[in-house]
């Protein structure tokens, strides 16, 4: 074999609708050609067991994420800020259907 | 946890269960009319259910001789799954099978304990694949042509069969998409996939004329609206399989796999055909259409009864290998010689611990 084919194939991210569910959630990633075999292969490994109705799959180094070094400086302003909840005020009685 | 209820005025559902994984499983054959339709005999409707589902079952068996032994992990998972649904397929059809019989026969008796000459499955699906290029060209070639009888079936007089070929169609619609991808992708891929492709897909062609040959049987459940005459999936075949190939880069419907038809014109088309690849390829296509396809001619013209036995089936086997298409088909119970193999295998727990269970 001295012409070995050596390849790895790109990492995708897998995002699946439940059946009832309202939004895609992340449930893991796969290694796939492109994005219609990884469409297959996404079937194949996440929604055997019933588990969902829509695919998404994006290539993994497309995806922009926040590094943990930010973590003090992207999320942490928001602990204290109670306010930013509905539920933090009080409904008037005369408010109706909330 | 108040600031939850916004979500339920945009889902009628009260329960949990939206957001569960894994729920809503549904039973095919619920409220299905299990009665024997008119005009159709007994024997045959269950004969029939066990040529469908020897085919399911046998293929079946053949892809999870795959699995550990796939390229990716996730071609194991897809394969694994195709396996499955067609158990899936075989253990209804079985189900049915027995039902009609009415000998007390189950789904473990027809799958453990028959022998080899009453196994009724296509010869297509026993062959063993020399490579991943085989395996998809010859799962392409037998979705294609299952995706188009449970299409057809869908319209049976028998309502059991019309559901089982409706949960069929939608699973055998995957699995020739799964295969024809990858037809594609190799065939139009780099020189070596393309060459090792097409010698797959021409491995193939010989064992495609028995697919659309009918079964007595076959043809007498036909007039009671029961059964798919296997010829009238022929036209579709060929058109997909004929555009697959040619997405595929492929060349075009070989001529052996037609020559039942017209076996005259066989040998001149080899020629042609095959000229964009080296003067061997063309050659090897010229001998198969011309040898085999004329031999499955006469052998039927001579209507050869399914007696003939198990072994006119070794014979053949042995001595066409991959062009075994002479002669009785498996539909008839011959079979090749790797079918012996395979049921050792199947059934060799069931040989050894007869009625075992645990």
């Amino acid at each position: 074999m001295t012409d070995e084919i050596r390849h790895e194939w790109p990492l995708y991210e897998v995002f699946v609708r439940a059946k009832r569910g309202l939004n895609h959630v992340h449930v893991g990633s796969l290694r796939a050609a492109d994005h219609e075999m990884a469409l297959h292969h996404a079937r194949d490994l996440y929604t055997r067991r019933n588990e969902g109705v829509s695919i998404w799959v994006v290539r993994s180094d497309d995806v922009a994420a926040s590094s943990p070094g930010d973590k003090e400086a992207f999320f942490a302003p928001s602990g204290d800020k109670m306010y930013r909840h509905p539920t933090y005020y009080a409904i008037p009685d005369s408010v109706p259907h909330i | 946890m108040s600031f939850d209820d916004a979500y339920e005025a945009l889902t009628d559902h009260a329960d949990d269960s939206r957001w569960a994984y894994g729920t809503g499983f549904a039973d095919p054959l619920a409220g299905v009319d299990t009665a024997v339709p008119d005009g159709a005999d007994r024997a045959e409707l269950a004969a029939y259910c066990l040529m469908l589902g020897d085919d399911a079952l046998i293929m079946s068996h053949r892809l999870q001789q795959w699995v550990t032994r796939l390229p990716e992990l996730e071609d194991e998972l897809a394969i694994a799954n195709i396996a499955l649904d067609l158990l899936g397929q075989a253990r209804l059809l079985f189900a049915r099978a027995a039902e009609v019989e009415g000998a007390g026969r189950d789904e473990d008796a027809y799958a453990f304990l028959r022998a080899e000459g009453e196994f009724r499955n296509v010869r297509l699906t026993e062959r063993a694949d020399a490579d991943f290029a085989h395996l998809v060209a010859r799962l392409l070639a037998f979705a294609t042509w299952r995706l188009a009888l449970l299409d057809r079936l869908t319209a049976s007089a028998d309502p059991v069969l019309a559901a089982v070929a409706a949960k069929g169609v939608k699973e055998v619609t995957y699995h020739r998409d799964y295969a024809a991808q990858w037809v594609v992708r190799l065939g139009d891929g780099t020189g070596l996939s393309h060459e090792r492709m097409q010698a797959a897909t021409d491995a193939v062609t010989p064992l495609l004329a028995e697919l659309f040959v009918p079964h007595e049987t076959e043809l007498r459940l036909v007039r009671a609206g029961v059964a798919v005459d296997p010829a009238a999936t022929r036209e579709e075949f060929d058109d997909v399989w004929a555009r697959v190939l040619a997405a595929a880069t492929l060349r075009p419907f070989p001529p052996a796999a037609s020559a039942g038809e017209a076996p005259a014109e066989a040998g001149p088309e080899a020629g042609p055909a095959g000229g964009l690849e080296a003067g061997a390829d063309g050659g090897l296509d010229g001998g198969l259409g011309a040898g085999p396809a004329r031999g499955l001619d006469g052998g039927l013209g001579a209507g050869p009864a399914g007696g003939l036995g198990a072994g006119l089936g070794a014979g053949l086997g042995a001595g066409l290998g991959a062009g075994a298409d002479a002669g009785a088909g498996g539909r008839h119970g011959v079979h090749t010689a790797a079918m012996a193999e395979i049921l050792a295998e199947l059934q060799g727990v069931a040989r050894s611990v007869p009625g075992g269970v645990w």
